[in-house]
């Protein structure tokens, strides 16, 4: 952290975006994290994300649940909504939000402890559910706010600050979600901002539930020799198998598309995920081959990165459910509360 | 891209935009973070070693360094950095800073050296060789020294106070000022046996505008001749309608003298548009506040003198426009704007005369002597020339930095040593980091609108030529102005080895000054920054290549406040904040001397000095 706000004054000559606003405009508070932590800079990638998707900052809804990684909606959309919910309960609270309110973009921040261990039940019923939301796993394998014990995403092998190795097999939060059916699986890192973001713009337009697991090393506790995690160790394994860009609905497609092994996945909303580098033999809508490809690299010390796996015809949540069209809030009152005449109606229909 | 080189004093020199600016240097952030501390007779010493005249220059500077402050780029307004000066040199302790002038050895060197023209090159001169020991005599053609100091700036901008004591500091260091003393011929001075001759004998001939009836009648004055016959004394009133030819400072000078002077109508005449105006744009402002009239594009033609007396003045009204690259004007009509009396200040030139032409000093097809740009010494060993008289009108601060480098060149020729191998410039760098999110430098970014100087009433100040105009900064606007200041020295200290690339600094840059990103031409780099670095002006820095990807760290210097967050979020301290201090070589040092301080060390003043916070914590001072 530091004493002095990141001060208002800004380059004269920053881009605006369709509302007329800086990336400068979507920063929140200054960031209390350590220094160099890689949390952010996923918090600049998520700005530039939602400065170049021309997102209105009050049509957000930040969720959050306990941890490093869940204090960073603090430090991103000053004037979005916000949740901070109980340890890895964010999952819960935004599938309930979006079934009020479905017209809000949800974007969710979490950690490999919020998500994976206490909240691990929570996260695997949202994915089931696919609840139309950006779910941001920010993932340095170690529980940074109680100093560093191995988090359940700790490899395998990997060593500790003060040098005790992980004996326990960690839960790859991309396997996970690829076997509970999700229906868009990305891995980032935060130390490359260059494919991360295009990753969060189309997990942001995706109708469903958009997992992007984030490596962001913990530079206090997991960014010593002898961590899997570390900014080196990830910068020397992390194999970056699929190159996808995201193109708006409106854009006209100017990205050079290398002959072969490209394609365009269309999103629900008329944008398509064009589809630069894929390894031979993956398809990024084939659930199977991508598991595997995942497990594959895993075995060989690899950790996959890209944009993996993106479900074309993703039914989300409220569409799956036929939920009422309009938020709640916008409904009148006698739809809402139709009365106890309605009610009894209703209940007779279970007698 | 190359890895810049920051060990060179010119790289991080020229990330001080004021200070790189400034002709003679001046170490600007400093003086204003002493100012800002109430350290003012610190902030008084700092200026006079780089530019002598703090208090003088703190009212009458051209201030190069204001257009070039970074502050401008930002929020379009520089630091009020002169007027911070004149705040140092107002509220300083004058014992103690007598106390820490440079000591004047007893025993001299035997060299002797002569002084042609008492300004401020002359004087600087004598300032920089005097504590070396040599004997340095002035001959001056005036009754008093100060040259154009004070017998062209009006005393309403430039109180004899203030000119008296600074000139008084150096003519007490030992000066041989002879005044009323004209060089008719400098062959007949070089006969009189100097070790060394500078000629610091300004630009004393204004120009003339002979047009018909120029010489009808005596209401017509040259600008600089008229100023310095009210300077004298000589003139104390004017005619009411007064027409000024010419749009520089000296013109405006004129004006607002005439209208102090009885002068009710007083129009200034320029041939051009505002954008072609020469004078200082607060200069112009300041006339113009006095009710002079400014008139734009009025070509003259002729005097009109019937009977003798002056009774107008003819003009064409004309309109310029492009051709072949060039500004041409074309005539739309011809107008007679009558008027009492004249100025003219359409600029003025040096005159040498009395130089002559079989001495070995090579003039050029002016009649100019031929001056190195380097060493200031004409084709004759021995004879050097600097100020207004080397190249023609500039302005006090360009006059100084020549009087110290013809010194340096003056004591090199004495001591017989090269002349084009001059002293090197050095510097230092010091850490400011105090603990974890501390430093020893205010970091944080000020966003107050430049402080507006306070002027005495129109009618006061009109009234005589003594009152002088602007008040000075009171305590709360000298804090204010203060705290704008950028602190551009404090630089960004990056070391490669210790960089992991995790992008906080990049991220946290409020002006987006930041990039890692791959090796590539310098052009193109500059095009895919995190913000493009436009300005070319401004250095891009380099790094070598980082250890984790071998990408650079790239800085655009371009707009850099130096908040010091880039440092303070660096988790490794690969970037630090290090003040940077301008290590300026003087006559003295031998080309790669250690920068000794040539007078005794500047001590840490009491620091308490609480004239300037407790005023300012009481209110309005």
């Amino acid at each position: 952290m530091t004493y002095i706000l990141k001060p208002k004054v800004r380059h004269p000559g920053l881009p605006t975006n369709a509302l007329g606003l800086t990336a400068r405009d979507y920063e929140g508070a200054m960031s209390t994290l350590c220094a160099g932590c890689g949390h952010d800079s996923v918090t600049a990638a998520v700005i530039q994300a939602v400065f170049e998707l021309d997102l209105p900052p009050h049509r957000v809804a930040k969720l959050s649940g306990i941890g490093c990684s869940s204090k960073t909606p603090t430090y991103f959309l000053g004037q979005a909504h916000g949740f901070n919910a109980v340890h890895g309960r964010m999952p819960a609270i935004a599938a309930g939000a979006s079934a009020a309110n479905r017209d809000l973009i949800y974007l969710g921040v979490s950690g490999d402890g919020d998500s994976l261990s206490i909240g691990l039940g929570h996260l695997c019923h949202a994915i089931r559910r696919n609840v139309r939301m950006l779910y941001l796993i920010e993932n340095n394998g170690v529980y940074g706010l109680t100093k560093g014990q191995f988090s359940a995403s700790a490899d395998v092998g990997t060593r500790s600050k003060r040098g005790e190795e992980n004996r326990q097999e960690p839960i790859d939060p991309i396997h996970l979600a690829l076997t509970l059916g999700v229906s868009f699986a990305a891995r980032g890192f935060s130390g490359d901002k260059v494919h991360l973001v295009p990753i969060l713009k189309a997990a942001l337009q995706h109708d469903g539930f958009a997992l992007v697991d984030v490596i962001s090393p913990c530079v206090a506790f997991n960014d010593h020799v002898g961590s899997t995690k570390s900014y080196l160790h990830t910068r020397e394994h992390a194999q970056l198998a699929v190159l996808a860009d995201f193109i708006p609905p409106a854009a006209e497609i100017t990205a050079s598309v290398e002959p072969g092994g490209v394609r365009s996945v269309t999103m629900h909303d008329g944008s398509t995920i064009q589809f630069r580098q894929v390894p031979d033999g993956y398809d990024p809508t084939n659930r199977e081959s991508v598991e595997n490809y995942v497990r594959e690299r895993q075995r060989a010390g690899e950790v996959a990165m890209g944009l993996l796996y993106v479900e074309p015809g993703s039914v989300e949540m409220n569409e799956n459910l036929g939920t009422v069209d309009r938020p709640l809030c916008e409904l009148p009152y006698e739809e809402l509360c139709p009365g106890s005449a309605r009610l009894e109606e209703i209940q007779l229909q279970y007698r | 891209m190359r890895p810049t080189d920051v060990s060179d004093p010119q790289y991080y020199h020229r990330v001080v935009d004021c200070q790189w600016g400034c002709p003679a240097h001046t170490n600007v952030p400093e003086y204003i973070r002493l100012v800002a501390q109430g350290r003012f007779t610190e902030a008084y010493l700092l200026n006079r070693k780089s530019n002598v005249f703090p208090g003088i220059l703190g009212r009458t500077c051209d201030r190069p360094c204001e257009p070039a402050c970074r502050r401008t780029r930002l929020d379009g307004e520089p630091v009020a950095i002169c007027r911070l000066k004149r705040v140092a040199a107002d509220l300083r302790d004058d014992e103690l800073m007598r106390a820490h002038l440079p000591q004047i050895p007893e025993a001299k060197n035997g060299k002797r050296i002569l002084c042609i023209g008492a300004g401020s090159a002359s004087l600087t001169v004598a300032n920089d060789l005097l504590p070396l020991g040599y004997e340095v005599t002035i001959y001056e053609k005036l009754a008093r020294a100060g040259g154009l100091m004070w017998n062209n700036i009006p005393q309403f901008r430039l109180p004899p106070r203030v000119l008296d004591e600074e000139i008084g500091m150096i003519l007490d260091m030992g000066v041989d000022l002879r005044s009323n003393h004209p060089v008719e011929s400098l062959a007949s001075v070089l006969d009189e046996g100097w070790d060394a001759i500078f000629i610091g004998s300004g630009a004393p001939r204004g120009k003339e505008l002979d047009l018909p009836g120029r010489h009808d009648t005596d209401r017509i004055h040259i600008g600089i001749d008229w100023l310095q016959s009210i300077a004298f004394g000589h003139i104390d009133s004017i005619e009411p309608r007064v027409l000024v030819i010419g749009v520089g400072n000296t013109a405006m000078d004129c004006c607002r003298s005439a209208k102090r002077l009885g002068a009710t109508d007083v129009k200034v005449m320029a041939r051009r548009s505002r954008p072609h105006f020469k004078a200082s744009p607060w200069e112009l402002e300041d006339a113009e506040e006095e009710l002079v009239e400014v008139i734009e594009n009025y070509s003259p033609r002729r005097f009109i003198v019937e009977d003798g007396v002056l009774t107008g003045m003819e003009f064409d009204i004309v309109e310029w426009y492009e051709q072949d690259g060039r500004s041409r004007s074309r005539t739309l009509d011809t107008v007679t704007i009558p008027c009492d009396a004249v100025i003219v200040a359409i600029g003025q030139e040096a005159a040498f005369p009395w130089i002559e032409k079989d001495i070995g000093i090579e003039l050029d097809r002016w009649g100019n002597p031929v001056v190195d740009r380097t060493t200031f010494q004409t084709t004759r060993d021995g004879v050097f020339v600097g100020g207004d008289a080397a190249w023609g009108p500039e302005n006090i601060i360009w006059a100084v930095e020549h009087g110290h480098q013809a010194a340096i060149s003056i004591d090199r020729y004495c001591q017989s040593q090269p002349l084009d191998d001059r002293p090197a410039y050095g510097m230092n760098l010091v850490s400011q980091k105090m603990g974890m999110h501390e430093w020893s430098y205010g970091n944080d970014y000020d966003a107050a609108q430049r402080a507006r100087m306070t002027h005495v009433g129109l009618e006061e100040r009109l009234a005589t030529l003594e009152v002088e105009v602007e008040l000075g900064f009171d305590a709360k606007q000298t804090l204010r102005e203060a705290a704008r200041c950028l602190n551009c020295d404090v630089q960004t200290d990056f070391t490669d080895e210790l960089c992991i690339e995790c992008d906080a600094c990049v991220d946290v840059c409020p002006v987006n000054c930041l990039t890692i990103a791959p090796d590539g031409e310098e052009d193109e780099v500059r095009l895919n920054l995190t913000a493009p670095a436009l300005n070319s002006d401004q250095a891009l820095f380099a790094s070598g290549p980082l250890p984790q990807t071998a990408r650079l760290m790239l800085k655009d210097e371009d707009l850099c406040i130096h908040c010091g967050l880039c440092a303070e979020r660096c988790p490794t301290a690969a970037w630090d904040m290090g003040k940077f201090d301008l290590l300026i070589p003087y006559a003295g040092l031998l080309p790669g001397h250690d920068h000794t301080p040539r007078g005794p060390a500047l001590p840490i003043l009491n620091p308490t000095v609480p004239t300037l916070v407790s005023s300012a914590a009481g209110g309005a001072a």
